[in-house]
């Protein structure tokens, strides 16, 4: 219990300092994962609602590939990637493995399968409701798309901060495709792991901290937000 | 309520026609070999008990709905999509999840209307059905009745030929139906096509040019709505008229309906 004290202690302190290292890590962190929620909503989002919406050639394959994206433990989405980036794979000339972009795209994995199906549910749901009014006022397929995605806005805002989720508290894949490599790759899930195995509680428990307040601060202002959106557009 | 028309006849995408039309929905036929034709000129409306096939009617005529068999034909559209010259009033308004003025404004930003002649649009029409003190509200935080009148609001901004109606007034307080009557009046004066449905006979009384009476799916009686209302030839549209309850008539009443009255 001492231990976990003056553990807490030290944490806290270096939380208070601003330590170099730790705020090092926490912003490696942030640019991987608001990075990776980026892209992954650029691509999910449309991916979804075109699902939700349209019926085209393909898209049964799309719907099973999200599906089984979905529930692909993220250390083997972080080791197919690694095939993919090392040397002797396809895409081995980029030399991207061991940097924070091959973190990036590991995430983008991880995440934009659970962005494309929320979206897709919130833009079914909405075009049940919105389809013969939109398309009576003879909005195009684009159009009724734009609407559905502006009505749905404080709903996909959810769909974003789950990936946001997925993506910060990862460990796994950022792990095998990152190296966790001091002061290039290693980000606050991948330290914490590390720490904890050297025995190093403070650091540890710090970046810990910083986590807990990071997503609790992100998911209650989001949760805030919606509820007044909500409000405001009865529902 | 007779208008002449404004617009000159041979712009009009009228008349429209329904060919021995039916519709079919969950194994059930709903619309049952309907024939009839919808001219340019009259405020028609649609009479029938509940589940006749009104909404179904006005959804086939809008084009949201293909019939299963039969033909629907606008004679007057000329190689035009007549889609673009028509509007509709549901029946469950559906308001976007924005203000009452940018529910408007959408609906002319999607008939192609420039952004500077908008604004006016959308603030005579909000004025017109006395919505215009709540322009800024979001939508869908106003009365069901404000917002039926925002629909009608909206219909009627896109000043289009042919406005389809699905009860108009159902949830509105007597002023709220003065006014929106007032406004269809105006609507069918300045030259646009009224067709709706109505359970309020006052108001069919008041608003209707011609008549048209479905019960189960089949267009029992047409005609001009004074000799309608001074005495149906139908038996059944009778027996609404006086009120009666005529979902509780056998089922093999509609079966020969046809023949007795035709
Ligand atoms: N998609 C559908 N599938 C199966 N049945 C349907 C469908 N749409 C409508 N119906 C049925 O068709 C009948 C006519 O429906 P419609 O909505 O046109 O009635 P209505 O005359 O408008 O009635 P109300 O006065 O209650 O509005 C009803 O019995 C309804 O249950
Ligand atoms: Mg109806």
């Amino acid at each position: 219990m001492t231990d976990f004290g003056s553990a807490l202690g030290a944490a806290l302190s270096l939380v208070i300092r601003l330590d170099p290292d730790l705020a090092e890590i926490v912003l490696l962190s942030l640019k991987v994962s608001v990075g990776a929620v980026f892209l992954a909503t650029l691509i999910g989002m449309p991916l979804g609602a075109a699902v939700a919406l349209f019926r085209f050639p393909g898209r049964t394959a799309i719907v099973v590939m999200l599906n089984a994206l979905m529930g692909l433990p993220p250390v083997v989405v972080g080791l197919i990637v690694y095939l993919i980036l090392s040397r002797a794979g396809p895409l081995g000339v980029l030399g991207l493995l061991f940097t924070p972009a091959a973190m990036i795209i590991a995430q983008v994995v991880l995440v934009m399968p659970i962005i494309a199906a929320l979206t897709r549910q919130v833009i079914e749901d909405l075009w049940t409701e919105y389809e013969e009014q939109l398309r009576s006022l003879g909005a195009g397929p684009g159009r009724a798309l734009t609407a559905l995605l502006w009505d749905g806005r404080f709903t996909l805002m959810t769909a974003v901060l789950a990936g946001f989720g997925r993506a910060s508290a990862e460990v796994g894949a950022v792990m095998i495709v990152g190296g966790n490599i001091d002061h290039v790759t290693r980000v606050m899930t991948t330290a914490i792991a590390l720490e904890v195995s050297k025995g190093d509680l403070a650091l540890a428990l710090g970046l810990g901290i910083i986590l807990i307040v990071l997503s609790t601060g992100i998911n209650g202002a989001a949760f805030v937000l919606k509820e007044a959106a909500q409000r405001r557009h009865a529902g | 309520m007779t208008a002449p028309s404004t617009l000159p006849v041979s712009t009009s995408i009228l008349p429209l026609e329904f060919y021995r039309v039916s519709f079919e929905a969950g194994g059930k036929r709903l619309i049952k070999d309907l024939s009839c034709i919808f001219a340019a000129g009259p405020s028609t409306i649609i009479l029938g008990p509940n589940g006749a096939g009104k909404s179904l009617l006005l959804r086939l005529c809008h084009g949201l709905l293909k019939p299963s068999a039969g033909q629907i034909i606008w004679h007057g559209a000329k190689g035009r999509d007549p889609s673009a010259h028509q509007a509709m009033v549901f029946q469950r308004p559906v308001m976007l999840r924005r203000s009452v003025a940018a529910n408007v404004d959408y609906a002319l930003a999607l008939r192609g209307v420039p952004r500077r002649r908008r604004r006016d649009m959308v603030a005579e029409s909000l004025t017109e059905t006395g919505l215009a003190r709540l322009a800024h509200h979001p939508a869908r935080v106003l009365s069901f009745g404000e917002q039926q009148r925002l629909a009608l609001a909206r219909a009627w901004a896109l000043m289009p030929q042919v406005l389809f109606l699905d009860e108009p007034t159902a949830n509105l307080d007597p002023a709220a139906t003065h006014t929106v009557e007032r406004v269809i009046t105006a609507i069918h004066a300045a030259g646009t096509q009224v067709i709706m449905t109505t359970h309020d006979l006052g108001q069919a009384r008041r608003l209707a040019d011609e008549i048209l009476f479905l019960h189960r799916g089949r267009l029992l009686e047409k005609g001009p709505a004074d000799a309608f209302f001074a005495g149906p030839r139908n038996d059944l549209a009778r027996a609404f008229l006086r009120g009666e309850l005529l979902w509780r008539r056998p089922r093999d009443d509609d079966s020969d309906q046809e023949t007795r009255n035709g």
